[in-house]
């Protein structure tokens, strides 16, 4: 199809501005509603209050966000409900996170693919982070990949998620980058993070791969020690003196993004006007607040960038899950 | 050393602070009362409220604090009128609770209950104030071997459960294993018996099974005996409201080893209200049930759970303030909500903000006797529930069940769960079955797989790591005497009744 090269030129604003006025309008005026796929109080609810706090707390919203929880699967519930459903509907939002991208890449999300929703954006990060108690022998990452090398069943990791989760992800890649295979890790699945703090500090487990965030109120408390922390680059603040895995010289990387999915068949008008709202008040001071109080980390991704970024972290998931036998 | 209580006390007795604990106990009654609200959904719902209303920090959480105590308070309501388990905590309740109303003591039961619940909140607060930093390291010492060993404990002390029919007994603590089977496997993320329904996925909700099994097959012998006018269809009386101080007396040394107990369960991470409930109830019958009385309406048999989980919800406070560790899932969430506003829990919290540290406790201190001044008078009148007819209250608890499950979820599976999970329940009570060994089994049978599971993958597949420990070793100890001591007791005692051994 041939179009008038003047017609193109314009046609991007001109289409943008008309979503953004009808879109914000559509997004102001009606109820809008964000489904956490979990129980409430977890990281899911999390998410969604993030959004809706912050939408209503700096006012580009009127009536304030509806929550709602629909638990099951670790999210393949709700997922299955978008898809099933509600899938166009343009003022409903779900959370998603690193998580579900693991879950998708592993078929635990049912029929349906990642292909099947519309990625809006993500509003905040945190990171993964390798843990010892503060009396273990390890001094940085590096000592710790050697002994590791020397036997690998000698160390007990441990963290909050099953084999094939995501945090059982973050102890895989550790293994792998010291050409070792996940299979031989000696890895004990706890519920949540908090068990497997106390697990670790009890001298139960050896190496704990948790989150950033939750580890903030240890820090200080000569404890724990953490030897890296899995981003691509310091995070600064509290957390400024914690080297990476990267600059240690382990190409590990796990960033574990909080999102938000819509409906495969929602409207362009009304997935843009959510991109732009998102957009907007990620650059809101306030909403850097909120985010902080929650422990997440500056990530701004929206719209086709945010969707080419999960469709290609599943496919990634995918090859990794093949690599250590979790599927055929 | 207690500059911080003093602070504390100062904080929580502002008028400001007053009302919201006197709020926070009074809206957790009632989520406890209420099946399908528990202390997680009450606090969860609470939270964003406290902090779009921009409370102060210690005030938010004096609410909360007063939700998550009024929750188990509230708990035992139903359990005690309708047979109906409020919350998780409160299944134990039944077991005597129910029998109390049926013979018209109704009121007593329920002031005696709120008694109980205030000693061992007391208590466990009393153990909170004075050994929380020492608690908090003995806890992270229960590794998954221990907790494997407590459960082996537990399971040992269900056997005096076991009445005149051990079968029955073992049969449905077997249903309750393997109702914890479903879900994905938590080791090693296998789904188990999950018939590809991501529902089923999580496994069998709590609630779920507590509504399903407790509440539907109690409408369901409810309907049965309004079609078939036999005599027990007879409303209870209600009889006197209050509780006489001669039977809190008779119940004294009950509430106080269950609090005990129940403190010490629920300061370990991983347990809360529900196993500190059956441990508490169980250990008692086994110290004092001398005649057979109790699952009969025995007043011990009242007072031991519901000191037990209170003192445990208490406890529970110990890892989160020292530790910044989460004991329960009710604590995760409180934890979240300090986390919003930028305290972090753990040992710096009793220096670096003593206002919060100090305030929450002390807030405990009056919440609770807020909690027994707001119950005892209130027993009177809602023992009156009994007098609903049948013709309401068999909707009016359908209601309630119904939209417990289905806010629970929004999902009509739960729903049909629920319902399947009642005909079987009404079925096995026909065929003479008790509900709380299932329950049991349930909730003690996943922990015990998830952390035999565990140790055996820290020690890769050593069956030695079971009994590595002298916390490990005492806990099959004591289980075995358990199981021993009632054959020895029968030899030297041949003329009590134990004979069914």
């Amino acid at each position: 199809m041939k179009l008038n090269p003047v017609f193109l030129r314009w046609s991007a604003p001109l289409v943008m501005s008309a979503a953004l006025v009808s879109g914000n309008a559509a997004a102001q005026s009606g109820a809008t509603e964000c489904i956490a796929p979990a129980k409430p109080g977890g990281g899911y609810d999390l998410t969604c209050r993030l959004a809706a706090n912050g939408l209503q707390d700096t006012k580009l919203i009127d009536r304030p966000m509806m929550v709602s929880y629909m638990p099951g699967g670790i999210g393949a519930v709700a997922y299955n409900h978008v898809n099933g459903v509600r899938r166009d509907d343009p003022s409903l939002i779900v959370a998603a996170s690193t998580g579900a991208a693991v879950n998708l890449a592993l078929g635990k999300f049912g029929k349906y693919d990642a292909g099947e929703v519309r990625w809006l954006g993500a509003l905040g990060a945190d990171y993964g982070a390798v843990v010892v108690r503060a009396d273990a022998p390890w001094q940085n990452l590096d000592e710790l990949m050697k002994d590791l090398k020397k036997g690998p069943s000698e160390i007990v990791f441990g963290a909050g998620g099953t084999v094939g989760s995501q945090d059982w992800m973050k102890a895989a890649l550790i293994a792998k980058a010291t050409d070792i295979s996940p299979r031989d890790l000696r890895y004990v699945a706890f519920e949540g993070g908090g068990e497997s703090l106390a697990a670790l500090l009890g001298g139960h487990i050896k190496v704990y791969t948790g989150d950033l965030s939750e580890l903030r109120s240890h820090l200080d408390g000569g404890k724990i020690r953490v030897l890296a922390a899995l981003s691509e680059e310091r995070v600064g603040g509290p957390y400024a003196e914690i080297p990476t895995a990267i600059e240690q010289g382990y190409n590990v990387e796990w960033p574990i993004w909080r999102g938000y999915y819509m409906g495969p068949d929602v409207s362009d008008e009304a997935y843009n006007a959510w991109v732009e709202l998102f957009k907007e008040l990620s650059e809101k001071e306030k909403f850097g607040e909120l985010r902080e109080a929650r422990g997440l980390f500056p990530m701004a991704r929206f719209g086709e960038d945010f969707d080419a970024y999960v469709k290609q972290q599943v496919v990634q998931f995918k090859q990794l899950a093949k690599e250590v036998g979790l599927t055929q | 050393m207690f500059d911080f209580l003093i602070h504390g006390f100062d904080v929580a007795l502002t008028p400001l602070n007053l009302g919201l604990a006197f709020m926070g106990a009074l809206l957790g009654t009632l989520f406890g009362a209420l099946p399908g609200i528990g202390p997680i959904n009450g606090i969860a719902i609470l939270m964003p409220l406290a902090y779009t209303l921009g409370l102060p920090a210690e005030s938010a959480l004096i609410l909360l604090a007063g939700v998550y105590t009024g929750a188990e308070y509230g708990g035992r309501m139903s359990s005690i009128l309708l047979n109906v388990p409020g919350d998780a905590g409160a299944v134990m309740t039944t077991l005597d609770g129910h029998p109390l109303a049926k013979k018209g003591l109704a009121g007593p039961a329920l002031g005696l209950s709120a008694v109980s619940s205030f000693v061992g909140a007391t208590v466990a607060i009393l153990g909170l104030t004075l050994f929380a930093p020492l608690l908090a390291e003995v806890a992270v010492l229960f590794g998954p071997a221990e907790f494997f060993g407590l459960m082996v404990f537990a399971f040992a002390s269900m056997s005096v459960m076991m009445g005149n029919d051990p079968v029955k007994t073992g049969i449905g603590a077997v249903l309750g294993v393997l109702v914890a089977m479903i879900g994905v496997d938590s080791g090693t993320g296998v789904m188990r018996y999950t018939l590809d329904m991501p529902e089923l996925y999580d496994g069998v909700d709590f609630v779920v099974m507590i509504i399903g099994l407790f509440a539907i097959s109690e409408i369901l012998l409810m309907l049965e005996h309004a079609h078939s006018k036999k005599a027990e269809d007879e409303m209870p009386p209600v009889g006197r409201v209050m509780v006489h101080m001669k039977e809190i007396m008779y119940c004294k040394w009950a509430m106080l080893r269950s609090s005990i107990i129940g403190f010490i369960v629920g300061v370990l991470p991983g347990t809360g209200a529900s196993v500190a409930s059956a441990v508490a109830y169980t250990t008692e019958k086994r110290l004092s049930d001398k005649d057979n009385t109790f699952g009969t309406g025995d007043m011990r048999g009242l007072a031991a759970p519901e000191a037990g989980n209170n003192a445990a919800a208490v406890g529970s406070f110990v890892p989160m303030l020292t530790l910044g560790i989460p004991g329960s899932g009710t604590t995760a969430v409180l934890l979240g909500a300090l986390m919003l506003y930028n305290i972090t829990p753990g040992p710096m919290m009793f220096t670096e903000r003593p206002e919060v540290a100090g305030g929450l406790i002390a807030s405990l201190y009056i919440g609770n006797i807020v909690l027994l001044l707001l119950n005892l008078p209130l027993a009177g009148l809602f023992a009156k529930v009994l007098t609903i007819p049948r013709w309401a209250l068999v909707p009016g608890i359908a209601i309630l069940a119904f939209v417990g499950v289905f806010q629970l979820h929004s999902s009509l599976t739960a729903i049909y769960m629920m319902l399947v999970i009642g005909v079987l329940g009404f079925a096995l009570r026909k065929l003479g079955f008790s509900l709380a060994p299932i329950i049991l089994g349930y909730v003690l049978g996943g922990l015990m797989e998830d952390n035999l599971r565990r140790a055996l993958s820290i020690s890769g597949g050593d069956l030695g790591i079971l009994l590595q420990s002298g916390i490990s070793i005492g806990l099959w100890f004591a289980a075995g005497l358990l199981l021993i001591a009632p054959l020895i007791m029968t030899k030297l005692r041949p003329s009590k009744a134990l004979t069914h051994t």
